[in-house]
């Protein structure tokens, strides 16, 4: 394959060993084109390097290697997460459908295909958008392991909300195999004025790339809570691309404990006035450990309002990484930005590294951002002993007091629950 | 009760000497009350007996009902029995006043292996001590001390100690803050927890939160020693001529 001369070596190679070993793109009906496209970014973009700007932070290897490094299976005895929330659950176990493990995918006013089923048609309405915002989000930042996952996702799901869902769609990602290799890629529309809350869990794979391209219609809301798997091997990238219309709503909440290497990227656009965006994140990191979080939000219409929302728990030497971007245009006038990113340090060993970015070329703006770094405050430490709290016991309730902000995100009171409950089952665990 | 004899303490990471030989005893149903220049060692003294870091004892000993208090840790001796009502009251943004509350209590029952209190007993409970402090049911949900006013830490701090029901309180700058209502509701709270097997130690500035909480004996500060002890009329006696005479004296 010939390569563009301003790759270097070394990413030229990468870049081929690992097409090589994903062998030729799927055959794909209505998406071979934007298939085609996608693998020609991957090859004028080359994979992610140590040396790029936007890896800086997070050595990019594990998730560009030919083959995924294999990742133990971890036993989880506890109850999965989201367990008592009635919704249509789809499974996918090492990134293939489970049909016999998921339920009928009937829910009013949603209509769900999955890719690997709808492969071979000719038209279908995802058309569209497959590809399309991932494609939009390769600048001004290139994000070359989107467009590998556009040309050679396997499956995933296509969703097509027209009304207020009833109840969440819930895809659960489980593992049976060390070594497995997944791609997956969902699409979902949202008509003006629908609805839909759409819920993750599970570790997928040993290594997983994952792309999720949402449009979201005047007036339509999308709800997101996703948590990651608790696999310490597993390995991830993933991309959320969402297009914002008029006076619609994105929010988007991630729990993420444990795994090796974890590269979250979310690229927002809102491109209708008034229209609201939040992502939020909690991490909990231990051991060999790097979180990463990468954020782009462009404001492109008028009085639109986003928020970003990171705490990261970090200990036995666990590495954090937040890259958040506010992107304001000339005409987004009244745009209200707001930009958050934290790590609670449990020790000298763990670091958090932060490059939070504004760039504002419109002038009725009110945008802030903040980063910090921190061990737990003594004071209130001793404030709570001193009240009979154990250290141990107090320690937590600091730590859960340090994540609430970013839990608070999520405007569902039962999914919050599912999230404390993990979190605190999280500090339990590494009491005893 | 609590027995304070020749009490040494110098900050940790400084050749600061604070307490230079304190003694001090508040017998069970007593309450003494502690006055003394800005700089003193008044605060230090309540740090160091309920336990806070950054302090190193380098002679004498605390006790409370014969119980070494220094071999403890903070959590242990609230447990035992020991509460600071602290000058300066802590902010915990993200912890709910009445988790904390909840938290705490149960961690002291359970550390003395008493059942701990179901969720509703609890919630009759603190609604009832709120009330007489008149912090409202709004206040119990916000996050401990988050944005509560200067007075409104210091009930929230008596609140603490009405559900706790410890057996030595130290009250540390408690008046300091109060509007007059807000003084005469502390002091109505302090007041209400008077029985013949508690213990007080009220340190202040002022006559006036002793008109309404009166002490059986009143000691003098100066430079990390007690320097003079007497009864209510010594507090008077600060409170017309300030502390010159009695510090001329003492030397
Ligand atoms: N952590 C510390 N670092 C430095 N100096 C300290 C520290 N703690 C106490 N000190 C000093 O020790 C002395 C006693 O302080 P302390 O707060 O105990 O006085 P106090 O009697 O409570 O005064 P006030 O009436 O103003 O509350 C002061 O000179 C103070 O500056
Ligand atoms: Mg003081």
């Amino acid at each position: 394959m010939a390569a563009p001369a301003q790759l270097t070596r070394q990413k030229q190679d990468v870049t081929a060993a690992r097409l090589d070993a994903l062998g030729p793109v799927p055959a794909s009906g209505w998406s071979s084109a934007a298939r085609s496209s996608a693998l020609d970014r991957v090859v004028q973009q080359g994979l992610p390097h140590a040396r790029d700007e936007y890896w800086k932070f997070t050595r990019p290897g594990g998730l560009t290697d030919a083959m995924a490094a294999p990742a133990a299976l971890f036993r989880v005895e506890d109850t999965p997460i989201f367990d008592r929330i009635d919704r249509v659950r789809l499974v996918f176990v090492d990134g293939v459908f489970d049909a016999a493990a998921s339920d009928d995918p009937e829910l009013a006013g949603v209509r769900i295909d999955r890719l690997s089923q709808v492969a071979g048609a000719d038209i279908h309405w995802a058309q569209g958008l497959y590809g399309v915002l991932e494609a939009r989000g390769q600048s001004p930042v290139a994000r070359p392991l989107a467009a590998l996952n556009t040309a050679h996702a396997t499956e995933g799901v296509l969703i097509h909300v027209t009304g207020k869902a009833q109840k969440p769609v819930s895809l659960v990602y489980e593992r049976s195999s060390e070594t497995a290799d997944a791609i997956l890629h969902h699409v979902i529309r949202i008509d003006a004025g629908a609805e839909l809350t759409l819920l993750e869990n599970g570790p997928a794979a040993a290594r997983l790339n994952k792309v999720m391209e949402v449009d979201i219609a005047d007036g339509a809301a999308f709800h997101h809570v996703r948590a990651q798997g608790r696999d310490h091997e597993r390995q991830a990238a993933t991309h959320i691309f969402a297009r914002l219309g008029r006076e619609s709503v994105f929010k988007s909440f991630t729990l993420t404990a444990n795994g090796r290497l974890t590269r979250n990227e979310c690229v927002i656009e809102l491109t209708g006035d008034d229209a609201v965006a939040h992502v939020a994140g909690a991490c909990v990191g231990d051991g060999d450990f790097l979180h990463d979080d990468t954020v782009f939000i462009t404001h492109d219409a008028v009085n639109c309002e986003s928020r970003q929302v990171f705490k990261k728990v970090l200990r036995n030497g666990a590495t954090g990484v937040f890259q958040g971007k506010i992107l304001v245009k000339k005409d987004a006038q009244k745009t209200d930005g707001y930009q958050i990113s934290q790590s609670l340090l449990l020790d000298g060993d763990s670091q958090f590294l932060a490059k939070p970015e504004l760039e504002i070329y419109a002038d009725d703006v009110a945008c802030s951002h903040g980063s910090t770094s921190g061990a737990i405050d003594e004071d209130a430490l001793f404030y709570l002993r001193s009240r009979g709290v154990p250290e141990g016991t107090a320690t937590d309730l600091l730590t859960l007091a340090f994540l609430a902000e970013a839990v608070q995100e999520i405007e569902d009171e039962a999914l919050a629950t599912e999230i404390v409950d993990r979190l605190e089952g999280w500090l339990e665990r590494r009491r005893t | 009760m609590l027995k304070i004899e020749n009490l040494q303490v110098k900050l940790e990471d400084e050749d600061k000497q604070i307490l230079k030989g304190l003694d001090l005893e508040v017998e069970a149903g007593k309450v003494h009350a502690i006055m003394g220049p800005n700089g003193s060692g008044k605060s230090t003294l309540s740090y160091v007996l309920s336990g806070k870091g950054g302090y190193e004892v380098t002679g004498g000993s605390a006790t409370l009902d014969g119980e070494d208090l220094l071999e403890l840790e903070a959590e242990e001796r609230a447990a035992a029995g020991l509460f600071l009502a602290f000058q300066y009251p802590v902010e915990i943004p993200g912890v709910g006043n009445m988790t904390f509350l909840r938290t705490a209590l149960n961690a002291q029952r359970k550390a003395r292996g008493e059942e701990e209190m179901s969720a509703t007993d609890f919630l009759k409970f603190v609604r009832e001590k709120a009330k007489a402090l008149q912090i409202d049911a709004e206040m119990l949900k916000r996050p401990v001390n988050v944005g509560f006013s200067g007075g409104e830490k210091k009930r929230n701090e008596i609140l603490q100690m009405a559900v706790l029901q410890p057996r030595m309180c130290i009250l540390d700058e408690t008046d300091s803050g109060l509007d007059v209502d807000a003084m005469k509701l502390v002091s109505d709270g302090v007041n209400a927890l008077r029985d013949a097997g508690r213990g007080f130690l009220v340190i202040t500035h002022y006559q006036r939160l002793l008109d309404h909480i009166k002490p059986d004996v009143v000691h003098i500060m100066a430079d990390g020693r007690i320097v003079k002890t007497g009864g209510p009329e010594l507090a008077l006696e600060v409170e017309t001529n300030g502390y010159a005479d009695i510090l001329a004296e003492a030397k």
